[in-house]
């Protein structure tokens, strides 16, 4: 195996390890498992109170947006974890290609993100009675993919932060909130202020989203395939970005010692 | 007495200073409750139910004092366990009860910034209206709902004293709660078996508390509820506490739990 091949796989996956204190894989069930249901729950029943949407709508955003949970939250944590346990200096001092290091640590949050949007849409469909056609389960499951790759995007980004301030679960937090305002989750998008319709069309999510509702409406792929393209397409913009930031941020820290100290 | 009076005085206050020293806290107690009141705020516009903000923005406000004292009591067992300070807590003469209680009712006063927070949003972006209709009322049964919030999360903290991620599950039971509650909607959109649950949780009288001191009402049996739930979480989480604390330092796993 090359080491630039090694790095993406076998780094990614002890990182991704890592996160979890590597004896504790249980408290990926209420993070993970238990949470996007009753979020999906919460703001269902908020939408019932005042008449504005169906069940689904609450579904399908919600179980979507949480896929944006483990892939902005675990971006940050590794370099941040990395920090707290004094490797971060050791690691970014390694010549391991960076676009290995940082890219495959992406990929079981990837993978990570898809399953937990997959199993909040199937558990709050079952639990709220939502009844989607059987032939939009695998270009849903491409769209959760999709989703969950333009979240990791952003990711980037928000780890990128995570160089330059020590607390990231702000800033993971912050984003997760904004995700959940700003990208029609919750409220359609043409009843939120022009401002924020515009901000949304440049989040990953919002076209993921759409594309899902209008599956689980009965639309085929082909239907939805400019939202699937726009939100893969807004994904790799941010993780441009977050590489970019990545690497900039880490020689600024280079260059000002202050790797361990911000 | 004077002793436990000195230390819930001393506790609350230390604890209160570094919670505000927290950028994560401070999200937590600020930043989140604006974002599901503005959520709920546009719900209820697009909805055609202005009349309801004033509604909600009490409902996110309470549900911001739920999660910062969700938040501050699951981590206050865990914090001072990092900190290695736990076991120096246990070995003092005072029951852990008398230090654990000031520093989870310090979770929940914070979050009467969340409700400030919430209000001033409410009021300055959505232009909702400020009116108290019983400001008396109000001023009495804030901080007794403040204090039930806090006793619930003692009671919550005390369960998790064996738990070394607490805080992965205090933050799952921020949105059940919430929903059992019935902080953003009526509860009775939700099936009749939940509502006995949500009649234990003292959030549920909590804004009932505030809601009706400020749109009107009469919430005298809501602050009675408020004050016997509080005994009831006390005299719990004492017991727990007394168990759970004798089990851990058995078993020697109070700093590995």
């Amino acid at each position: 195996m090359t080491y630039p091949v090694r790095v993406f796989f076998v780094g990614g996956l002890l990182s991704y390890r890592a996160l979890f204190t590597w004896l504790t894989p249980w408290i990926l069930i209420p993070t993970f498992l238990v949470a996007p249901i009753f979020q999906i729950l919460l703001f269902a029943y908020i939408g019932r109170s005042a008449n504005l949407q169906s069940d689904e709508f609450y579904v399908v955003g919600n179980a979507l947006q949480y896929t944006s949970l483990p892939c902005l939250f675990a971006m940050a944590n590794m370099l941040g974890d990395e920090r707290w346990s004094q490797t971060l200096g050791i690691l970014l001092s390694s010549p391991a290609s960076r676009l290995a290091l940082f890219l495959g640590r992406s990929l079981p949050v990837i993978l990570n993100g898809a399953l937990v949007g997959a199993f909040g849409f199937v558990a709050g469909s079952l639990i709220l009675d939502v009844h989607v056609p059987a032939s939009a389960f695998a270009p849903l499951a491409l769209v959760i993919l999709v989703t969950a790759v333009s979240c990791t995007g952003l990711g980037l980004v928000n780890g990128a932060i995570g160089l330059r301030v020590r607390e990231s679960a702000v800033s993971s937090n912050i984003l997760f909130g904004f995700l959940l305002v700003m990208c029609g989750v919750n409220v359609p998008l043409d009843e939120l202020p022009g401002w924020m319709e515009a901000i949304s069309s440049v989040l990953p999510l919002t076209h993921g989203i759409e594309a899902a509702r209008e599956l689980a409406d009965g639309a085929s792929l082909g239907d939805v395939s400019g939202l699937v393209a726009t939100e893969l397409g807004i994904g790799v913009v941010w993780a441009v970005i977050g590489c970019s930031l990545l690497r900039f941020l880490e020689v600024e820290a280079r260059r000002r010692a202050t790797l361990e100290s911000s | 007495m004077r002793n436990a009076l000195r230390i819930f005085g001393a506790g609350w206050w230390m604890n209160m200073k570094q919670l505000t020293q927290s950028p994560l806290f401070v999200f937590t107690s600020l930043i989140e409750p604006l974002i599901m009141a503005t959520i709920a705020f546009y719900t209820a516009k697009a909805g055609g139910k202005p009349e309801a903000l004033f509604y909600l923005a009490i409902g996110a406000g309470v549900m911001g004092i739920w999660s910062s004292t969700l938040f501050g009591s699951g981590g206050v067992i865990s914090w001072q366990r990092w900190e290695g300070t736990l076991e120096l807590l246990v070995a003092s003469p005072p029951p852990l009860i008398v230090i654990v209680v000031p520093l989870t009712i310090a979770t929940s006063s914070i979050g009467i910034y969340s409700l400030t927070a919430t209000l001033l949003w409410g009021r300055f972006l959505f232009g909702i209206p400020f009116d108290l209709a019983h400001p008396w009322l109000f001023a009495v049964g804030l901080p007794i709902a403040v204090v039930a919030m806090g006793l619930l999360g003692l009671l919550i903290a005390s369960t998790f004293v064996l738990y070394r991620e607490a805080n992965a599950l205090s933050n799952m039971l921020e949105f059940p709660i919430a929903l059992v509650t019935g902080l953003l909607f009526a509860t009775s959109l939700l099936p009749g078996w939940t509502r006995p649950i949500g009649w234990l949780l003292a959030p549920t009288w909590a804004a009932r508390v505030i809601r009706e001191s400020a749109l009107g009402g009469n919430p005298l049996f809501e602050i009675a509820m408020c004050v016997i739930l509080s005994g009831v979480y006390l005299v719990l989480a004492s017991h727990f506490l007394r168990v759970l604390e004798v089990r851990a330092r058995a078993k020697a796993t109070l700093a590995l739990a």
